[in-house]
């Protein structure tokens, strides 16, 4: 790694923004990861649009945070030059892609809640956030239903989708908490209504989940016990990998464009 | 890369502008749900559309290329059939 990492200052605001945007970026990196590899022809496209919607939105959340941070960072130093524990981005998020049933699982968890989440956000104060809100609600109720048609369709399927689909369940279903915890400096934008409190929307994303899940014929696990850490920067091992490739060309060849 | 088991459907797109669907091509999908999101995802990307129509493409009876001329040859020497041999007045408008 040619290049330094940047320093953040990460004021609550600017924390807030970096946090959505990692959300964001990885998992848009993730689904990016699937071109050229779906399973088929239509899916490879159905994967990347979704990609490109997280990308965008992650774009946009990186300006705004360089803005309220205003010490020269953009959206290319916040993606390309932060180290694996200043990103901030959900555990549930960075897990690798796995087999299709996973890589659904996971987008059907985070656009269940991402849903709720913008429209919530749209109501914010801060009429920045909001504006992002508005633009991000209506590509992840489309995530939201895109993926909800193939659970359905995974878990009442095969015999071996309907395995797949329950293992990735099984598997992620301890990184869904961390969508709903919050800590003091988040507390204080929730308190100021700029920010949206998660734990307002847990039951309207469970019943989501459930209903779905339910169709699919497929269980949602009874264990509570739930994941933490990606908010603070405490990662699983998968994100330094995933960075690695994201970040390669900007810390061999720093500034290089084309 | 379709499986053996995966269906066939035609898509149609209604343009921002267009007054009918319009026949954009065809995609791989096991049902009708599915079919309609992966068109979405297909022929929208670029603002094409605001209405979707797909259709099975074992629903269509399509016409036997072999049988082009007994079909198509006989129109070709009726010009009379074309509107060309009388003014339309401008009242009338867009036809």
């Amino acid at each position: 790694m040619a290049t330094a990492s940047i320093q953040v200052s990460e004021t609550p605001l600017v924390l807030y923004a970096l946090r959505r945007a990692d959300d964001a970026l990885i998992l848009g990196h993730r689904l990016s990861e699937w071109c050229g590899h779906a399973p088929a022809l239509e899916e490879d496209m159905a994967l990347a649009n979704m990609g490109l919607d997280l990308l965008g939105q992650a774009r946009e959340l990186y300006s705004y945070a360089a803005k309220v941070e205003g010490n020269g960072n953009d959206e290319d130093k916040f993606a390309y030059l932060r180290d694996v524990r200043q990103y901030r981005n959900l555990l549930l998020l960075e897990q690798p892609n796995g087999d299709f049933a996973r890589t659904m699982v996971r987008q059907f968890f985070y656009a269940a809640f991402a849903d709720l989440y913008w429209r919530a956000m749209m109501k914010s104060d801060d009429t920045t956030l909001a504006a992002i809100a508005a633009k991000s609600e209506k590509e992840s109720a489309y995530h939201l239903r895109h993926s909800s048609e193939w659970i359905v369709r995974l878990g009442d399927g095969t015999e071996e989708s309907h395995a797949r689909a329950q293992a990735a369940i099984d598997d992620l279903w301890a990184y869904t908490g961390e969508m709903f915890h919050i800590d003091d400096s988040e507390r204080a934008l929730i308190d100021d209504g700029i920010a949206v409190d998660p734990a307002t929307l847990h039951p309207q994303w469970f019943k989501t989940i459930s209903d779905v899940v339910s169709e699919a014929t497929l269980a949602l696990p009874k264990n509570d016990w739930m994941q933490q850490g990606g908010r603070s920067g405490r990662h699983s091992e998968h994100l330094g990998h995933l960075l690695s490739e994201l970040q390669s060309m900007q810390r061999t060849f720093p500034g290089v464009t084309w | 890369m379709a499986t053996p088991n995966t269906l066939l459907w035609e898509v149609f797109i209604r343009s921002r502008n267009g007054l009918a669907h319009k026949h954009v091509g065809s995609l791989h999908a096991s049902d009708a749900t599915l079919a309609l999101q992966a068109a979405r995802d297909i022929y929208t990307r670029r603002g094409e559309g605001l209405s979707i129509w797909v259709v099975p493409s074992s629903a269509i009876t399509a016409s036997d290329p072999s049988e082009k001329g007994m079909m198509f040859e006989p129109a070709e020497s009726k010009i009379y059939r074309h509107p060309t041999f009388y003014d339309v007045p401008e009242e009338v408008g867009h036809m």
